[in-house]
């Protein structure tokens, strides 16, 4: 028999803002153990809850930005359970109004249903210590925003909840309502999964995995809870509908204790926070304000710079990277140029550096500069790129480098045409080789031409010379001004 | 609404309380006698009545995103039922 995996996705993405939801505790990564945590966030009785007003606007924003239907009129809700990880033994979030209904996103051909999206806090760690056999709460997390989209059970393959997470990375970074960091969870994904016979109209029993870190992580868990379940069918037993973590290790799924399972959240309205009123005014604002996003900028990099469509996919994987190329190119740089300079040098050293886009030292000008001398003729590509690297990590003086370096190209074609001639002749061994038909023997007298030139001549020039002088051409004439 | 032992269980495993047997009847009782309550508030015809969420006709209660200093920890954690210096104790609560 066929099988057919049915997959749909909750997706937790914690939102770039300064402060908490619902407190003014600071949301930084990191800190000692309950330093970013006041009454509020700790769950201390008599204290206020206060809605941060970007929150509501990141919301609203990834809600426009994947074509959801914003409710005018919201609220939240108290879900109840008792687990440390939530000190007021509930989590502020939203069941009955949530911000944002029925979005889609398109990709590559399929559209994903977006089911909802709504506005909750984040709980705490927890670390047991195994020495006095207890548990440590920090509470550092607790009450950091977050959204959940929730997709329709519209996805059939890994590669189709990939892709969908990536377009909803891309998206959501290029809204800057949210880093998407998996490797430090503002990006976590819950996988509800069941599987069917291929043509059947009916939903199998579903299990939700759990703890998938990475997309990799994401794929492999798919693969081994699919064929678990399609087994445990075919051997005529039932699949239980449960929640199982995924062990990363082990490369398996196992299910978590009944406890944890069983899951009766006593939903009611939070009474400590009013309700929120949309008007027409702050959605139009909101939408008037929506940034271009990657898709846009794309097509409009092929339209209006003709740059091929891997360049265009590589430029913008990264709302920094293509803002850099557009201000490089916006200072006069060939379109074509700065997007190659970016997809080889930049991202080299940032990738060298583990450094993210955003916080590149390099800027715009200084990259334009660069690209300006090579096309100038007075830096060849070789040394462009060693001043690359000199001026990368402190956005140097190109200029002022390459003066007090002497790396101007030798612009005088008689300097050339001079060391041309010295090499053909001291190198009578490597002519007649060439004239044998050894092409090695000719990137030989290159090199010695350049290493004789320091590196700093135009390699076309020299080419061009050498071959012109090796087919027998005499020396161009020996009082020629600078090269065209 | 018919108040069981068995639901007096499980409600008192969800909040996580142990209750001894004599409480559990005389908890049974007093469950039944409230959620009774209700049955006479159900009488009213209240289609056609939005659902009432809040007292105060409050809207869009909303502050800056703007960071405020967060307590000092020694005096959050001043309260807490066991002493350590940098976090809450609690039983286990990690596999
Ligand atoms: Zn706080």
């Amino acid at each position: 028999m066929t099988w057919e995996t049915v997959i749909g996705l909750e997706t937790h993405v914690e939102l770039a803002t300064k402060t908490k939801i619902f407190c003014s505790c600071t949301t930084a990564f990191g800190g000692d153990p309950n330093t970013h945590c006041c009454p509020v966030c700790t769950g201390m009785p008599g204290t206020l809850p206060v809605l941060n007003k970007r929150v509501l606007e990141f919301a609203v924003k990834a809600g426009l930005a994947l074509n959801c239907s914003i409710t005018r009129y919201t609220k939240f809700d108290r879900k109840n359970y008792f687990y440390p990880d939530l000190p007021k033994a509930y989590q502020i979030s939203q069941l009955y109004l949530p911000i944002c209904r029925d979005g889609r996103v398109d990709i590559g051909g399929k559209t994903v249903r977006i089911h909802e999206l709504h506005m909750e806090e984040d709980a705490g760690k927890l670390v047991h210590d195994p020495w006095i056999d207890q548990t440590r709460a920090d509470y550092n997390r607790c009450g950091v925003p977050l959204i959940e989209i929730v997709t329709e059970p519209d996805f059939r393959t890994a590669e189709e909840v990939i892709a969908y997470l990536e377009k909803l990375k891309e998206t959501l970074q290029y809204l800057g309502v949210s880093d998407c960091k998996m490797q430090e969870g503002s990006l976590r994904c819950d996988v509800n999964l069941s599987v069917r016979p291929a043509g059947s109209g009916e939903l199998g029993t579903r299990t939700e995995m759990k703890n998938l870190s990475s997309f990799k992580a994401i794929a492999r868990a798919i693969a081994y809870e699919a064929n678990r379940q399609i087994e445990l069918i075919t051997e005529g037993k039932r699949v239980v509908q449960e929640t199982r973590r995924w062990d990363e290790n082990k490369d398996a799924t196992y299910a978590m204790r009944s406890k944890e399972n069983a899951q009766d959240y006593r939903y009611f309205p939070e009474p400590d926070i009013p309700p929120v009123r949309l008007s027409e005014e702050y959605l139009d604002a909101l939408r008037a304000a929506l940034p271009e996003l990657a898709g846009a900028k794309r097509a409009r990099y092929q339209a209006d710079y003709s740059l091929p469509e891997y360049d265009c996919q590589m430029i913008t994987s990264d709302p920094a990277l293509a803002a850099f190329f557009e201000d490089t190119v916006a200072l006069g740089a060939p379109p074509k140029q700065a997007a190659n300079w970016i997809m080889g040098q930049v991202l080299a050293a940032l990738s060298a550096r583990a450094m993210e886009p955003k916080a590149m030292p390099l800027t715009p000008p200084t990259l334009a500069r660069l690209i300006a001398l090579v096309g100038e003729g007075r830096l060849n590509r070789n040394t462009a790129v060693k001043v690359f690297e000199a001026v990368f990590d402190s956005d140097g003086d190109v200029d002022a480098y390459v003066r007090e370096h002497g790396l101007e190209q030798i612009s005088d074609a008689s300097l050339v045409e001079d060391v041309v001639t010295r090499v053909l002749a001291s190198n009578p061994k490597s002519v007649a080789d060439f004239r044998a038909g050894k092409d090695k023997a000719f990137g030989f007298l290159v090199g010695q031409v350049m290493r004789e030139l320091k590196g700093k001549a135009d390699p076309r020039a020299v080419n061009e010379r050498l071959r012109a002088r090796l087919a027998g051409e005499g020396p161009a004439p020996s009082r020629g001004g600078p090269r065209e | 609404m018919k108040i069981t032992t068995e639901l007096v269980d499980y409600i008192s495993e969800l909040s996580r309380l142990s209750l001894p047997e004599e409480e559990k009847a005389a908890m049974t009782a007093q469950l039944e006698r409230i959620v009774g309550y209700m049955d006479v508030l159900n009488r009213l015809d209240t289609a056609g009545v939005e659902p009432m969420s809040h007292v105060f006709p409050l809207v869009n209660v909303l502050r800056e995103d703007e960071v405020i200093p967060s307590q000092d920890r020694a005096e959050l954690l001043a309260g807490a039922p066991a002493p350590d210096p940098e976090a809450f104790l609690v039983p286990r609560a990690v596999e």
